[in-house]
């Protein structure tokens, strides 16, 4: 029971907070993620790899306030740090995978956690994939364990115009706001190649040629050129009723004003270049191709572009368009001056894109290219987020960024080595020797059994 | 140890590759020999060669005269590896229809299928695998999507030598369907077992004169001549199933049957491995698996090839993925099995020895040894390492062309930007 000033005091803090503006609560779908706080921790002895193209040996590096603080040799470190030494042992910026579909294609691979195409309509950009993220997705925590720190959830490719993506810090969490990444842009996923034409095409519909699929992004964007036209011009002369909204083509507006990044899936190397044209002719700027299976082709166009290529260190072969794969793929974008990251598009590659970049690293090697570990390292950290526009923040170790970093049992590119360490803003969220079952669909299996005797 | 500096070792490739296919005796020496087989590792050892065999293998061997020697110091020797599910010249896209051959039917039962029969040894794919050190391969149907037959077919082993006597061993396998695919075309797990039961009768019965002729037959007459030798224990049966008791239902039939199982998949081995040891079950599984993507892998781990190969089990590893074009990434496979614990000899017989053994070839395939076809890589450092690579690779002792397909792209089009 309440006396009658308990009664009044909470009737205060009731209206107290109903006195509070709307304007003070954040947007709908607004990320919810917070770090929690954690006292300052110095890594000292290690080999770092910066993610800006340096290498620092027997180096040190300072986390405070979920930022690196500071980085270089022998620093000033606060009474209340905790001290791990890290002979022999490797570190580097938390891996970003600018291409997967945990949480939205998720496991188990059910019919009802298929999530991930929204097959009715070509052009979907009214669908955000935020919206079919499961945080309990298992794929997250092995992710996290091969050093995922953040990745970028994409819709799938089977519409030319996907739907919204969302960039996701990597830390357990039971609803996706809690993951989804502070402040990052919002991206947009197209695809071109045979995904549209072949899904449509099956149903007598367009697209069923790579005609169709051009056609269908200007017939998208000219719509919402229109659109907003009809937008503008009620708001600047506020005539007659306001023009119904379309959630879609805003999407599609905010693109052409630069606020959406567009991540297209495409492989072919003309492909790409068609692709580039048809978006200066509608004024806004491809960030990524993904897969780019061919962007070796056409290198000094992704430069001239200041388009990254999104590409797997050695998948090829599986259908037409990805024929022309080879394994000095990225290192030949490398070479050329443009952007390479890598991307694993699966749940079970995302679990060691170390490997994968190995794997790039030595074919370029073997084809006569000069590639260091400290140059290697940034097709999975700086360059993957400069593709999804949030190098200022994370992608490399530099004080004042987000401390997103791997400490790695030995040099990252073995095949040997394991995440020993995984701080995501400071926190600790994954510790090899503590391994913990942070999803609750992998709670209480048979993983977790005895070993039988 | 150190390591000589990488464009001295390119150098060294460079020379070695420039030579032309060898014939005659060829000997390298003072390499690091993993044998894969009852002599271990050998340092600063001698393999000799001459005419598609082995002749040698050991420390403090004299050159014969007149051999080409290649200097094998600070370089692996391993035998060829063996990818023990393989589409590799049945198919050179599986997305596109019209030149995907690895498919099974759609009918309950084909097991009269031979794989052999959509083999084309000039397949692109072959070059990409051989220059990553790929030597021999199981050819084995591929369950098709949406619906598959419970008796896929009989699988052959081949050579990715190129030559015309690809053919290393025909109808050596036969392959079957259990688990989530397979309920997708009988309804279920128990339908499974049943369709295979009442095929397996039918063999057994058939041309007896206590069969029924008025009953119709579930098997056409080349499929029960397909199974004969399974059921008499002669060709192993490779059942793919990945839930534990999927396993369990497999060694059952197979007591029944009185079979020779493998279990390919195995996701949930681990669990059952003493019961798998205990009825000579070999196993083939995919190291990469520890996420539980499906329900009947819900008890997936990253131990599990170790926790098989110490109970006892024979272990051979295989990607459950990309089982035709990324058959080169077995040695990935064999590191990532050593991360989970399994011993590096073993992970190296695991894609070696043990398909050769699965399948019946190893008295001429699989290990280093005298006597044995010469398939042979040699490598500029630890094979399981992704930063190494085969320097030469050797098939019945002929040496194998260095290039492919995509080096030709790389080199086309490193060329047009001026990066060579």
């Amino acid at each position: 029971m309440f006396n009658f000033r308990g009664r009044q005091f909470l009737l205060m803090l009731l209206s107290a907070a109903l006195a509070q503006p709307a304007l003070a609560q954040a947007p709908p779908y607004s990320s919810t993620y917070a770090a929690p706080p954690t006292a300052p921790v110095l890594i000292r002895n290690a080999t770092i790899l910066t993610g800006h193209g340096t290498r620092l040996d027997q180096a040190e590096l300072l986390i405070a306030d979920g930022r690196i603080a500071a980085i270089g040799h022998k620093l000033d470190v606060p009474p209340n740090a905790s001290i791990i030494d890290a002979k022999g042992r490797w570190l580097t910026p938390g891996i970003l995978d600018p291409h997967s579909h945990l949480g939205n294609g998720a496991s188990p691979h059910v019919w009802a956690m298929s999530d991930v195409n929204e097959m009715t309509n070509p052009t979907t950009p009214q669908v955000w994939a935020e919206h079919a993220v499961w945080p309990q997705d298992p794929g997250f925590m092995f992710a996290r364990a091969g050093g995922v720190t953040s990745l970028l959830i994409l819709p799938g490719s089977g519409n030319l115009i996907g739907g919204r993506g969302v960039l996701l810090k990597n830390v357990p969490a039971t609803t996706y706001q809690e993951m989804k990444f502070p402040n990052a842009p919002q991206v947009l996923k197209m695809a071109c190649g045979e995904n549209p034409k072949r899904v449509y095409g099956e149903q007598k519909k367009s697209p069923s040629t790579l005609m169709g699929n051009v056609a269908g992004y200007r017939e998208a964007f000219t719509k919402a050129i229109n659109y907003r036209e009809k937008q503008r011009a009620w708001e600047r002369e506020s005539k007659g009723a306001r023009p119904d909204r379309d959630i879609g083509l805003d999407t599609l507006v905010d693109v052409m004003d630069g606020k959406i990044l567009v991540q297209f899936h495409c492989y072919r190397a003309d492909q790409m270049a068609t692709m580039l044209d048809m978006a200066r002719e509608f004024n806004f700027k491809i960030y990524a191709f993904h897969h780019a299976v061919e962007a070796y082709k056409i290198a000094p166009l992704l430069k001239a572009s200041g388009t990254c290529a999104a590409m797997w260190a050695d998948w090829y072969g599986f259908k037409m368009e990805a024929f022309d794969g080879i394994r000095e793929n990225i290192a030949i974008v490398d070479a050329a001056g443009a952007c390479a990251t890598l991307h694993s598009d699966d749940p079970v590659g995302i679990q060691h894109l170390n490997q994968e970049a190995a794997k790039a690293m030595a074919a370029g090697r073997r084809a006569g290219l000069v590639i260091t570990p400290e140059r290697a390292i940034m097709w999975l950290t700086a360059n993957p987020a400069r593709a999804v526009g949030v190098y200022d923040k994370v992608g490399s170790l530099e004080p004042g960024k987000q401390a997103d970093v791997v400490l790695w049992s030995r040099d990252p590119f073995s095949i040997y080595a394991k995440a020993d360490l995984v701080f995501i803003d400071g926190a600790l969220r994954h510790d090899r020797n503590r391994p913990r079952q942070d999803s609750d669909f992998s709670i209480g299996t048979t993983q977790q059994q005895e070993l039988p005797r | 140890m150190s390591r000589p500096p990488l464009r001295t070792l390119l150098a060294m490739a460079a020379l070695l590759l420039a030579a032309p296919a060898m014939a005659g005796t060829i000997a390298i020496v003072n390499a690091t020999i993993y044998t894969a087989d009852k002599a271990g590792v050998l340092t600063g050892a001698t393999l000799v060669m001459r005419d598609a065999r082995i002749v040698a293998v050991g420390r403090n061997l004299a050159v014969p005269p007149g051999a080409t020697v290649i200097d094998g110091t600070g370089k692996m020797v391993t035998p060829g590896m063996f990818a023990p599910l393989s589409t590799l010249g049945v198919t050179d896209s599986e997305g596109m229809t019209e030149v995907n051959d690895a498919r099974s039917g759609h009918k309950r039962y084909s097991a009269a299928i031979d794989m052999a029969d959509a083999f084309n040894p000039l397949s692109l794919r072959i070059p990409i695998a051989r220059v990553d050190g790929v030597t021999r391969a199981m050819l084995a149907p591929v369950a098709a999507r949406g619906g598959t037959s419970i008796l896929m077919g009989q699988g052959a082993v081949i050579s990715l030598g190129g030559g015309s006597d690809w053919l290393v061993k025909s109808r050596a396998a036969m392959f079957a369907e259990f688990g989530e695919h397979a309920a997708t075309l009988n309804g279920t797990r128990a339908g499974t077992m049943l369709a295979i039961r009442e095929a397996f009768e039918e063999v057994r019965t058939a041309g007896k004169p206590a069969n029924d002729p008025n009953l119709d037959s579930l098997l056409s007459k080349l499929d029960i001549a397909a199974l004969r030798p399974v059921l008499a224990g002669q060709v192993p049966l490779v059942v793919h199933a990945n839930r534990a008791s999927d396993i369990v239902a497999a060694i059952k039939l197979a007591r029944q049957f009185k079979l020779r199982l493998v279990i390919s998949g195995a996701a949930e081995g681990w669990l059952v491995a003493r019961q798998l040891a205990q009825a000579n079950v070999d196993v083939i599984v995919d190291p990469e698996l520890q996420l539980p993507e499906e329900f009947e892998s819900l008890a997936s781990r990253s131990d599990n090839a170790k926790l098989l190969h110490e109970a006892g089990v024979m272990v051979t590893l295989s990607s459950s993925s990309t089982a035709s074009s990324n058959a080169r990434n077995l040695r990935q496979l064999a590191g990532i099995a050593v991360n989970g614990g399994l011993d590096p000899q073993a992970a190296l017989a695991a894609i070696t020895l043990n398909p050769a053994r699965l399948y019946g070839v190893d008295k001429q395939l699989g290990s280093l040894a005298a006597g044995k076809v010469a398939d042979v890589v040699i490598w500029d450092g630890d094979p399981f390492e992704l930063s190494s690579y085969p320097v030469a690779v050797f098939i019945d002792g002929e040496r194998m062309s260095d290039t492919n397909r995509q080096t030709a792209l790389r080199d086309k089009y490193m060329r047009m930007h001026k990066l060579k």
